[in-house]
Formats: C-alpha cells, structure tokens, sequence
C-alpha cells in the first residue's frame, strides 16, 4: 500500500465573514509523500494548513468541503477526537521558531508534554525519550540541552527543537508551514534535510507550504500552486520547472533567479509579475486574470476548470491549450 | 481509529538499535556520508557561547531583586515582622487584652514594659506583637482569596473571550462600581465581625482588580504562537491556561499581589479602627481606634501602632517595586 492516500482534500473552502481566501481547494497526500503547497503571500496556504489542523480563527469557518484523513472525516469530529488526533497523528511546525516556543518553559517540557499526553509516558520514560529527540534533531549534548530555555538556543536550533516536538508522538502527516523563512540560508538546507530525513525514517507524510520554488525541486514529490486561495496548478517538481504551464507558475519561474541558468544580474532584469495578489479578491472569474499577459474576454466572467493534460498534471488554464500553445488538452476529471 | 500498533512503534522509538541513526555528528567519519550536509554549525556555535549564560530566567529576576536596596530594605523590615508575629506566643504567652501594670506607663520608662501602658494598662508591645499576627493573616488570606477568584474569572474571560468574556467582564464592573470599603463595612456589618468573615470579606472586594489583569494578560498571550502550536499539539484547554499561559502571566500577578497585602493590612486596620473588627482579638487598627480619644494626652498609643502599620505597608510596597523591576517583561529578554 505505498501509494495510499493518507490526506485526502476535496472542495475545500475557507470563509470569512466577507471573502474566501481559499476556494474549492483539492489535493491529496500518499503515505510517506512530500507534497509542497507554492504560493506567494495572501494566496491562503497558511489558512490551508490551519483548515487542516482545524485550527482556524474564530472568525473563519470551513463552509464547504471534506477533508479525509485515513478514513476519517476531520469535518465531522468533535473537539475531544480532534484533540487526540492533533500532536499525535497530525503535527504542524510554525514558521517562526523564535515565538513558538514558549519562553518561560524549558525545551525539555515542552517535549514531555505531549509525549506525556498522547502516549502516557511516566516522567521519566518521556524525559529519555525527549533526549533521544534532540539527539534526533541533531542537537549536539542534548541530556545537557534538555533543561535549556528557549532564549538559550539560536534561531536554528529553536526550529530543531519545534521539529522534534512535532515528531515527538510520531505523526502520519507532518505539516511544515514555512520551516524555514525565518532562519538562515545557510540552515535553511539543514533543516529541509532533516525533515526530509525524518519523513523517511518515521515513515511520515509531509506537506511542504512554501513560497520558496528553490525548495520545491529539490525536496518535494508532488508540488501544488496555489494563487488566491484556488489550485492553479499541480505537477511533479521536473516536469513544472521544465515545462510550466500556467501563465502564473510561468510568471513566477520567471521572477526568480534559478542556478541551472548560470543566471547572473548582468544577464538582464528578473521579470516581475505585475500588479498584487489582493486585486484578485472578490474577482468572479479566473483569479489571476487581472494579471494575466494572456487574459482573454472569458477568464473574467467564468472560473476555468482543472485540466488534465498529462498524467499526474493539473492546470487551471483553457486559454494556453486554445492557443496551441504546447498540448492538447483533455476536458474534466 | 484505536492504534493497534501503537506499543510496537513506542517499541521502535526506545530500542536504540532501531530506526534513528543516534550517533552524534562527526563530520570527518565515513559512516556519516549520508548525511553530510548535516553538521549544524549553529549548534555547534551556540554550545559554547550560550554555556556560560546559562542561567535560567528566575535566577537573572532573584539576583536583579537582591541588589535592589529599597526591596532588601523592605524585604528585611518584613522578616522582622513575620519573625514577631511567629514569636508573639511565646514572648508574651497572656492575652494582650488583659491588665498587666498601672496605666498610662510611657514608653521606656519602665524596662518591664518598654513600649508602656494603655489607658486600661494593657502592655503596648505585646499588643503590637499579636497584633501583627493578625494584620499578616488577614492580609496574606484575604489575598490568596482574591487571586484564587481573580485568576479563575479573569483566566476564563480572557481566554475564552465572546460571550463568556462580555458576561464576567459585565460582573467585574458592577462589583468594581461598588465603593469597595463600603462594600466591605457592609458585609461585616450584616455578618459577625471575626477573623474569617473579616479576611474573606477582604478577598471578595479585592478579586476584581486581580481579574482585570489577568484578563487583559491572558487576551495578549492566548495570540502568542507558542498557543496556537500548544492547540496544534492537541491540548485542552485547562493545560493551555494553566501550563503555558498562566507562568507567561505570572510576573504582574505576583507583584500586584505583594500590594494587595498591603491594602488587605488597610482594610482590616480601618475596619478594626472603626470597632467593627473582631472584639476578641488586638489589632493594630483597633489600638489606634482605642488610642484615638487620648490623643492629646498619650499620643503614643495611636502613633506606635501607626508606625507598626506604615512601615509594614512601605515595606510590602518596595516589595512590589524590586519584583516589578526584576520581573517586569519589558526589563527581561525575550519575552
């Protein structure tokens, strides 16, 4: 059963009292796989995320939609089996590892405690366990680095720790909502071999929410780009970096400097994508069409249907096929 | 889903041998090819240069208190009254009410009663002993009181917020409308005027200051990250309010809560002064309320248990300032 799906999204909508930041949204995750969400800032992968821990604001609310967890529907469970499920076979890991630790607790704690929680570890089986974490991690001394205070660690170290709090209890499905904006470039790669590491090793599924097209490539199966809270494209890393479709994905390849080209500022300028992501809210046709260079009459009015034109390809974008561009296209699912 | 395979994959995780490459990082070892592009050079680098600074909050928050001169002041003038009011008992075991010399005997003019007589000739100093057993027990009661209800009202508003919120906020407010000594007089009034009913009467018209605070704390902490990575580990709500907001929280509470001892000692002293404290009992206000017709006669009578009050208030006051210096968020890093 390698290819069983573990995470299954189907239409899923996200509201707010006056817009819907994520919109008909679908995907799903195989056991084991790393699935990265692209997008950039506004396009609603975090509240995705969220959606999935059903750990949306108070505001939001999930209006429609099924979300399908190892044959469980999280729409349907109550607060108390949500509760047992989050930590334990669902864990997330936040994009600022300097906040979301919590400072007056030793790191020690705050691993034990939800090993205590979830597996019913006595005190001391959870603080060897905790160790063996940090080892894990690749803390160096950490029976020393148990006892130490957030403050105490640098920005690197904290995400570890965030890591191995989140593995803790051996989660299914790892959610890493931007592991590594806030840090270094220099431990940004170190961090994604680790977690790439231990979704081998633990046998976990991960998704990737990244605005970062660099780390697609190199560590995701199944790559999803998501502009204004729809899907506008899916493919496996290669095939989207060699052949992208969509005019936003395009738009996007372009607007960032890739090392394969030997790319060097004297080469010529980054194009950008003109005008923002927040012009497209509200919008009733393709979300992107305000800033599309290919809109045509119809994107405005009506909003395009996925496309399959490969296997294992999505792309939400009738306007590429009409010209002849590069397939042809096969209608629907 | 019950996990059928949950003992055998704890199994995997404390057997060693198994799953996790636990050895720890060499770069230059061949075995550790795989992975050699993990070598956590900022791990490396924060060992050393975080080792020495090593030690915890709490410690930083003691020592800054200890060099304060004003809090040690204070700090030492109230050990002197605890200790006085611990041996009380057994420096002058009789009951301070009753007669022991001629009255009127000033203060050091007979070694035997150095603070002198009262007008019943009652020993001064022994009632400022005993006295100061009641003012601490009232005080530091009537506090644990008004935290107790303080916490729980103002934890639950401030972090459930909505409805739950606008309700106990609404309760907050009507009783801090209220004048809270007339409160106070009031419920004396109506119940017996002893040591109990005094201290908890104290508590109730104290908890909505302590509410506020808490709640206000707890509305900015509950938005922290580190709450919602707590939710998104799966704990309840009580374990998100006790074990990760409430010690966020704690640093204004405890000094708040060294001036609510302060204000306690006010209270039952005022009420005591006006002869609704407990009869059979001495209290410092209830000297200065028997001294208060002979003022201009025996002044010292109100002024020595005067003094009594004001210092031990002055000194739970610098208690709160050096705690609020060494505990104040905006002083400590990263908060």
């Amino acid at each position: 059963m390698a290819n069983a799906s573990l995470l299954s999204v189907r239409d899923l909508t996200v509201k707010f009292p006056r817009i819907e930041p994520v919109r008909n949204l679908s995907f799903d995750v195989a056991e084991g796989e790393t699935l990265a969400i692209v997008g950039e800032s506004g396009s609603g992968k975090s509240l995705t995320a969220l959606a999935l821990m059903r750990l949306l604001p108070k505001t939001a609310a999930i209006s429609s939609g099924r979300i399908d967890f190892s044959g469980r529907d999280l729409l349907k469970l109550d607060e108390r089996s949500l509760r047992r499920l989050r930590g334990k076979e669902i864990a997330m890991i936040f994009q600022e590892p300097m906040t979301s630790l919590n400072p007056v607790l030793t790191i020690g704690r705050q691993i034990t405690e939800s090993l205590r929680l979830h597996e019913g570890l006595s005190a001391r089986a959870a603080r060897s366990r905790a160790i063996e974490l940090l080892d894990l991690v690749r803390i160096p001394a950490p029976a020393k680095r148990i006892d130490d205070y957030p403050h105490q660690l640098s920005g690197g170290m904290r995400q570890r720790v965030m890591i191995a709090i989140a593995v803790a209890c051996r989660p299914r499905l790892l959610i890493a909502d931007e592991p590594t904006t806030a840090l270094d470039v220099t431990i940004q790669a170190q961090v994604l071999d680790l977690l790439d590491r231990l979704r081998r090793e633990l046998s976990m599924a991960l998704i990737l929410i990244t605005h970062d097209l660099g780390i697609v490539t190199q560590w995701a199966d199944n790559v999803v780009v998501m502009y204004a809270g729809r899907k506008v494209e899916q493919a496996l890393p290669e095939t989207l970096f060699t052949d992208p479709l969509h005019p936003y994905t395009r738009g996007l390849l372009n607007a960032s400097p890739r090392l394969k080209d030997d790319y060097h500022y004297t080469d010529g300028p980054l194009t950008e994508i003109p005008g923002s992501i927040v012009s497209a809210l509200g919008e009733s046709g393709c979300p992107f069409a305000p800033r599309c260079p290919i809109v045509r009459a119809g994107c405005r009015t009506h909003v395009p249907d996925l496309l399959v034109p490969a296997a294992d390809r999505l792309v939400a974008c009738p306007v590429i096929f009409a010209e002849g561009e590069r397939h042809v296209a096969a209608r629907g699912l | 889903m019950s996990n059928p395979d949950t003992a055998e994959r704890v199994h995997v995780v404390l057997n060693p041998a198994l799953a996790f490459d636990r050895s720890p990082p060499k770069p230059e070892a061949p075995d550790e090819k795989r992975w050699s592009n993990v070598h956590a050079p900022d791990a490396m680098r924060a060992t050393t240069a975080s080792a020495e600074s090593g030690r915890t909050s709490a410690h930083r928050a003691l020592r800054i208190f200890l060099q304060n001169p004003n809090a040690m002041t204070g700090l030492i003038f109230l050990v002197l009254v605890i200790g006085a009011a611990l041996l009380a008992p057994w420096i002058y075991p009789d009951d301070p009410l009753s007669m022991v010399a001629r009255p009127f005997i000033w203060p050091g003019t007979n070694p035997a009663y150095p603070l002198g007589t009262d007008s019943l000739g009652r020993d001064v100093l022994s009632g400022i002993l005993h006295g100061a057993r009641i003012s601490l027990l009232v005080g530091i009661v009537a506090t644990g009181i008004g935290l107790a209800v303080g916490l729980i009202i103002g934890s639950t508003a401030g972090y459930f917020g909505g409805w739950i919120d606008d309700v106990l906020v609404k309760v907050i407010e009507i009783v801090q409308t209220l004048p809270s000594f007339i409160l106070l007089v009031v419920i004396v009034a109506i119940a017996q005027p002893s040591v109990a009913i005094i201290t908890g009467a104290i508590g109730i018209v104290s908890w909505p200051t302590v509410a506020r605070l808490v709640r206000s704390e707890f509305r900015a902490i509950r938005e922290k990250d580190y709450v919602v990575a707590a939710r998104s580990l799966g704990y309840g709500h009580v374990r998100i309010i006790v074990r990760e907001i409430l010690p966020n929280a704690l640093p204004p509470i405890i000094v708040t809560s060294s001036v609510m001892v302060a204000t306690a000692i006010l209270m039952e002293s005022a009420l005591s002064f006006m002869g609704l404290g407990d009869p059979n009992l001495v209290s410092w206000g209830s000297m200065i309320g028997d001294g208060r017709e002979l003022l201009r006669t025996a002044w010292y009578l109100t002024a020595i248990p005067g003094f009594a009050i004001v210092f031990t208030v002055l000194a739970l006051n610098l208690i709160g300032d050096g705690l609020n210096d060494a505990l104040n968020p905006r002083f400590t890093d990263e908060r």
